[in-house]
């Protein structure tokens, strides 16, 4: 039996109605149509559903949609500014950081997350920080680099 | 069909688990087990993450007390965790991503009961308890006590962990915990150990050593411990003691690792794990985690 509920995403409010075990995934992509997250493995291997809970991170297909009511929501789309891509968007075109894109909204996702708890990481620390998301065509290299301009630009500031 | 309730307190989550629902709090065990197909969803879940009661890291004078819904990401940056357990540190630091890290609690890890999960070697090592509640009783049970074998624990059906006790460790202790692992993040032990050692003068005056993936339940080595207490810990020393951890060892063989290349890997990591125990214990550095790059 589906339950009623409020899903606070990217700074909106949608009342939705879910399955008790449906997955913040499911409930975000088709329930209200916001497909930038993606569903990967299904089971918290690969980070590409990976969201923003209240500023943190969590791979939302394997969190219950229901758990997330009452907490603040960020998805891929909820990062760029209005019309503006963010510096770590902007960066990850820059350096070549998307290939075939399935990852990319993970990828970015996370790196927001790494950021925030750790504004300047070593080049080790971004490799191990984003290692619980798997890009299959870049070889990681420019990702690494992408997040990493933007620490060294947040430096500079 | 899965019936879903939120518990704000810990008597209405008690209660729920009294009325045969199964508690969920982060999910990355749970839901993710769901996901995999290791088993289904409950028929019935009381969400416990809106717990207040149920959060923090508190000394009590006796030691630390961690609330069953304290985060592994939590665990991993707590400055008093670092100075005086510093292997829990180590291994709250490897669980998962850093959003399963972001999500995934203390109290369920613990009541998952894997014998390969990360941070029972040191609460084993360091003696702490947990508290179970039902509707109706608590009781404490030593974290050595609490798992009878892969994915079980001593606790009814009807019992919720509310809280872990870590007792004070003396002057002059240094932990670690190490693991084999294939991939930096979303890994759990293919091996592990962990090591608290005491040192008083340049004597260990007290050792724990533990296994973790290497038995049916995470287990103190006695015969480990005793080859290490009232040495100096030089690397003959050290290497006995590793090699008692791995004879106790009782591998199997999965999908991760033979029970050879378990056995085989036993000595190398606990032998790790007690070098790094006892340079911090010397008050030489060791990073957080000790399995991180130089491992």
């Amino acid at each position: 039996m589906k339950v009623a509920a409020t899903l606070t995403v990217n700074g909106f409010s949608y009342p939705v109605e879910v399955e008790p075990g449906a997955s913040l995934l499911a409930a975000v992509r088709d329930t209200l149509g916001l497909t930038g997250a993606k569903e990967g493995c299904d089971d918290s291997e690969c980070g590409a559903c990976m969201m923003l809970l209240d500023g943190k991170p969590v791979n939302s297909c394997s969190y219950l949609a229901l758990q997330a009511e009452g907490s603040e929501i960020t998805t891929v789309e909820g990062l760029a500014n209005g019309g503006e891509l963010s510096p770590l968007q902007v960066a990850f075109l820059e350096h070549g950081g998307v290939q075939c894109g399935f990852c990319t909204p993970g990828m970015l996702v996370s790196a927001t997350a790494l950021l925030g708890t750790n504004p300047q990481p070593t080049e080790d620390a971004v490799r191990i920080g984003l290692s619980g998301n798997l890009c299959r065509c870049t070889g990681y290299d420019g990702i690494v680099k992408a997040v990493l301009s933007v620490a060294a630009n947040a430096d500079a500031v | 069909m899965t019936t879903f309730a939120t518990a704000t307190t810990i008597d209405d989550a008690v209660a729920a688990v009294a009325g045969g629902a199964r508690p969920v709090a982060g999910g990355t065990d749970l839901v993710v087990g769901a996901r995999q197909g290791k088993a289904p969803l409950p028929e019935s879940l009381v969400a416990i993450h809106r717990v207040e009661a149920l959060r923090g890291i508190e000394p009590t004078g006796q030691g630390l007390r961690l609330g069953a819904l304290v985060t592994h990401a939590e665990i991993a940056a707590d400055p008093a965790i670092h100075a005086h357990f510093t292997a829990l540190a180590d291994a709250s630091a490897i669980v998962g991503s850093h959003a399963t890290r972001a999500c995934g609690t203390l109290g369920g890890n613990l009541m998952n009961a894997s014998p390969a999960m990360e941070t029972g070697g040191p609460l084993v090592c360091f003696g702490a308890t947990v508290e179970l509640r039902s509707a109706t009783a608590a009781r404490t049970v030593p974290v050595a006590e609490l798992f009878t074998g892969p994915g079980a624990t001593v606790a009814s059906a009807d019992e919720l962990l509310v809280a872990v006790d870590v007792p004070q460790v003396a002057d002059g202790t240094g932990s670690a915990y190490v693991r084999l692992e294939y991939r930096r993040q979303m890994e759990i032990a293919v091996v592990g150990a962990t090591a608290v050692v005491a040192l008083e003068e340049d004597t260990v005056s007290t050792a724990r050593i533990a296994i973790t993936a290497l038995a049916p339940t995470i287990r103190r080595v006695p015969e480990a411990e005793a080859a290490l207490e009232g040495t100096s810990a030089d690397t003959g020393d050290v290497q006995r003691a590793a090699a008692a951890a791995a004879a106790a060892a009782s591998p199997i063989s999965d999908v991760r690792a033979s029970e050879r290349y378990r056995r085989a890997m036993a000595e190398v990591i606990a032998r790790r794990a007690i070098d790094a125990a006892v340079t911090r214990a010397r008050g030489g550095s060791v990073p957080i985690p000790a399995s991180g790059s130089a491992a």
